[in-house]
């Protein structure tokens, strides 16, 4: 079982988390759905730093409107972008 | 056209980024956690890589609507039937353009890209510019490399931020039924399998 199934609504976490990171800050409290979920796979964040980067953690590809991540995108509404966001980065949607 | 010498390209040698390899290199080897011939076994591992890899996989897919299917939903089991080998991929996954959705690859984080079966990334690709200009505005970075999707098409960006690595299988331009898988694939540059661009048939008369 995995936290998150395709097409519930999430929301990256806003946190700030120093050293190695695999989200962008530019995703962080923005909103969208997941599109698949990729795996499992160890923890890059603690590979960064020669640990064991387990237990593994899941994978899922994320889908964003474009106009929910940057005021004033110049494409049309229903651009869209794909980013792979473990696990931990993510919450249900509306959660705070 | 240069005249053939690659050595031309010397000054590169002397940036401060070289130097600094060099001097790791030195050190690494002199420590002996890596040797001579390991640096030069994993050169020619990545040189041995190129985007004509992609260009195979594409020109099959357009030809052998099975081969296609696989492609879409293992793509790494589909490189090794052409022959190649994407054991050192992380995930390899390719996205498929349609009339209504135009994919386009970049790696904000880094420099991800599927190393393992095109070689190494372009350096726009690597380039602050095109990282952060690519999830932004991806229209406009497009239009600098000469293509413009219609209003109606929907641009979809793939930002490699972990294990997956992306690349685009275009669509097959018009006025291609008589090729063959070879000329077909000449068509296909690194360029569009990255995203920035579209196979075109008129690009058959420059290769």
């Amino acid at each position: 079982m995995t936290a998150f199934t395709r097409g519930d609504r999430v929301r990256v976490r806003p946190a700030g988390k120093p050293g190695h990171v695999r989200t962008p800050d530019y995703l962080k409290g923005r909103s969208g759905w997941i599109s698949s979920v990729l795996g499992h796979f160890p923890n890059p964040e603690d590979l960064a730093y020669g640990l064991s980067g387990i237990p593994a953690r899941t994978l899922y590809r994320v889908g964003f409107r474009q106009p929910d991540i940057w005021t004033g995108y110049e494409g049309p509404a229903g651009d869209r972008l794909y980013a792979d966001v473990y696990e931990h980065w993510l919450e249900p949607e509306g959660e705070r | 056209m240069s005249d053939g010498h690659p050595h031309e390209e010397v000054p590169q040698e002397r940036s401060p980024y070289a130097a600094r390899i060099r001097a790791m290199e030195d050190l690494l080897v002199g420590k002996g956690v890596l040797t001579e011939a390991e640096i030069q076994d994993r050169i020619e591992y990545m040189e041995s890589r190129t985007p004509a890899n992609g260009a195979k996989l594409v020109a099959r897919a357009w030809t052998d609507p099975a081969f296609k299917e696989r492609l879409l939903s293992n793509a790494k089991a589909a490189a090794r039937e052409l022959g190649l080998d994407p054991t050192h991929e992380a995930e390899f996954i390719a996205v498929e353009n349609k009339p209504e959705v135009h994919n386009l690859i970049v790696c904000t984080l880094c420099s991800c890209y599927p190393r393992a079966v095109l070689g190494r990334p372009p350096d726009w690709y690597k380039s602050f510019e095109y990282r952060s200009r690519a999830v932004r505005e991806p229209r406009a970075v497009m239009r600098e490399f000469g293509f413009e999707p219609e209003e109606n098409v929907e641009v979809a960006v793939f930002d490699s931020t972990a294990d997956v690595r992306y690349m685009v299988l275009p669509m097959r331009p018009e006025r291609t039924e008589g090729m063959d898988e070879e000329e077909l694939a000449a068509l296909v540059t690194r360029d569009a399998l990255v995203g920035v661009s579209v196979p075109r048939f008129e690009d058959a008369a420059a290769n």
